[in-house]
């Protein structure tokens, strides 16, 4: 009786698992330098993905850069107040880490819509960023902190850190997309979309708004904590920068770019923003944020549900950017 | 009979606007109302109260026996009273067959599930039958109104937004369904008519008041009626 489901969903895994199977050879045949951008770049798609799951809910939070930190020196402090260096444990730390954080400030946001979200999440944001910068003592200030290269599970990889780094990012990034594919197939998912056509109804419906933008909101922070320290492990190097809104803003920017109709827009959007920006700085390191914003503005006159539309075609739709909701 | 909403002494201004003045009312079970009277009368105002969207400034509201007087809509929801809006709301960005499939979700309590499948098997097969019950096939991008069955609900204007053409055959599908599984309901209409056609008990709402309380039949044979809400000479 359970055999035909279950092929059935192995029949549906199948692209993806090619896919995955794909990008595990990819190291192989790349430069280092490559597989270091590729790396970075899966990291910060989960962050992305925690800017895009908010946004389906029509809620843009320019300060995600506070969970990328909070993840990111979870790593930093374990490392050097408990000398803990095993990588599960430190994701696993970063992860409850970012949680209670978004547990917390989500009671505060859930209650909020529009800019004033927006502006709410970036004052967070900024609140981190000048601990971090203050507190020299603990957190060097701006000289930021030095990680050492996780071990993952006893095992330290030495000279082979940047390919097992890359793994490691891989598959926590596998599991971030499969995990958040399921919330968006759920009853919770699909709330998100409601709350975005029709909050009063939802309500009338007999279902909690709030409730129902918490708990995104915890997802979302998890997504950006586990990204966080998913960098910290390949770079090394945390910085206060991490929590800066710039650094928010090439979330957003990033979320704009590869669009959210589906979870591996963010993937793509990410990797091809770190491709353009590294490309962009050494073509022109002074005016490479010219090139950025070039390429926005054309992605929003026509692309507006952003690369990923590239790939998978719809019937033409209105410009979600310009285009105000139907109420 | 047994009453399953009763507003007793109901009062709510809006500045010098009394939107409900006194307002009392007992609708029994299965009945279909309808409820008549110019704009700015209160007649949104009573659903409202109702429906916990607003709190009554005096008075109380029982449903089924229970005081529901300042209750968050949804909770008045999870009792059993649904109420519709002027303008068709849906999800727009969900197809017909997920917007009923996330009302049933909500109505089991499961919207803050966020790891099981929206779409599992049991409740597409509630689905379907439901929506064909509506007049829906699969999917399809017609207008859907996504209700919890066997309790109560109210409509506000329900044929607004629907062309001329159509109005009775949405009327004529929605009604059926509506006594056909027993939900008592209460619906606001400008389109006497609709009023007339549907309508077993018709209140007139007049400034805040119920100014009438009668079947259709009865009502519009009033010539007082006659000149102040059809406009007649």
């Amino acid at each position: 009786m359970r055999g035909a489901p279950v092929s059935r969903a192995l029949a549906g895994a199948a692209p993806w698992l090619a896919a995955l199977l794909a990008l595990a050879i990819l190291p192989r045949l790349l430069p280092d330098w490559l597989g270091f951008l590729l790396t970075v770049a899966f990291a910060k798609a989960m962050v992305v993905l925690g800017v895009a799951v908010l946004l389906r809910s029509n809620l843009v939070s320019f300060g995600h850069g506070l969970y990328f930190a909070a993840g990111a020196y979870t790593v930093g402090f374990a490392g050097k107040w408990l000398h803990l260096r095993d990588a599960v444990l430190l994701i696993l730390g970063a992860v409850v880490v970012s949680g209670a954080l978004a547990a917390v400030l989500g009671l505060f946001l859930a209650r909020y819509r529009g800019i004033f979200f927006g502006m709410l999440t970036l004052a967070f944001s900024m609140i981190l960023y000048s601990l971090l910068l203050r507190l020299y003592s603990l957190t060097g200030g701006t000289d930021g902190m030095v990680t050492a290269p996780p071990t993952i599970l006893g095992f330290a990889p030495g000279a082979a850190a940047g390919r097992a780094h890359y793994y490691l990012t891989l598959g926590c990034l596998a599991l971030a997309l499969a995990l958040t594919r399921r919330w968006l197939s759920s009853p919770l998912g699909y709330l998100a979309s409601a709350i975005r056509d029709n909050e009063i109804r939802v309500e009338y419906m007999g279902a909690s708004v709030r409730q129902g933008i918490y708990r995104t909101y915890l997802l979302s922070g998890v997504l950006g904590g586990l990204g966080g320290c998913l960098v910290a492990f390949s770079v090394g190097h945390i910085a206060p920068e991490f929590s800066y809104w710039t650094q928010s803003g090439d979330f957003v920017f990033v979320t704009v770019l590869g669009g959210y109709a589906s979870v591996f827009a963010p993937v793509m959007g990410s990797v091809v923003f770190e491709l353009v920006r590294n490309y962009a700085y050494a073509l022109s390191p002074y005016t490479w944020q010219m090139s950025l914003g070039g390429i926005l503005l054309l992605i929003v006159l026509f692309l507006p549900r952003g690369l990923w539309s590239l790939l998978a075609p719809r019937a033409p739709v209105s410009n979600p950017w310009t285009s105000s909701s139907k109420r | 009979m047994d009453v399953v909403l009763e507003a007793v002494g109901l009062a709510k201004t809006f500045g010098a606007v009394k939107a409900a003045d006194d307002l009392s009312v007992r609708i029994s079970r299965g009945q279909v109302v309808g409820i008549v009277g110019p704009n700015g009368s209160g007649k949104t105002t009573f659903l409202n109260l109702v429906t916990g969207y607003l709190s009554p400034a005096r008075g109380q509201i029982h449903y089924l026996g229970k005081e529901i007087t300042g209750l968050h809509p949804r909770q008045v929801t999870r009792l059993g009273v649904a109420r519709s809006f002027q303008v068709p709301q849906l999800y727009t960005s969900l197809t017909v067959l997920e917007n009923m499939l996330v009302a049933l979700a909500i109505r089991a309590g499961r919207q803050g599930d966020g790891w099981r499948a929206l779409r599992t098997r049991a409740r597409l097969a509630e689905a379907r039958p439901l929506l064909e019950k509506f007049g829906f096939g699969d999917e399809s991008g017609q207008v859907v109104r996504t209700l919890p069955e066997g309790g109560r609900k109210l409509l506000d204007e329900p044929t607004s937004g629907v062309s001329a053409a159509d109005k009775f055959r949405v009327m004529d599908t929605l009604i059926g369904v509506i006594r056909e599984s027993g939900v008592t309901s209460v619906f606001v209409e400008h389109d006497m008519d609709v009023v007339q056609r549907y309508a077993e008990r018709v209140l007139v709402f007049s400034e805040g008041r119920i100014i009438a309380d009668d079947p259709p039949g009865a009502l519009f044979a009033d010539p007082v009626v006659r000149r102040h809400i059809l406009g007649e000479e």
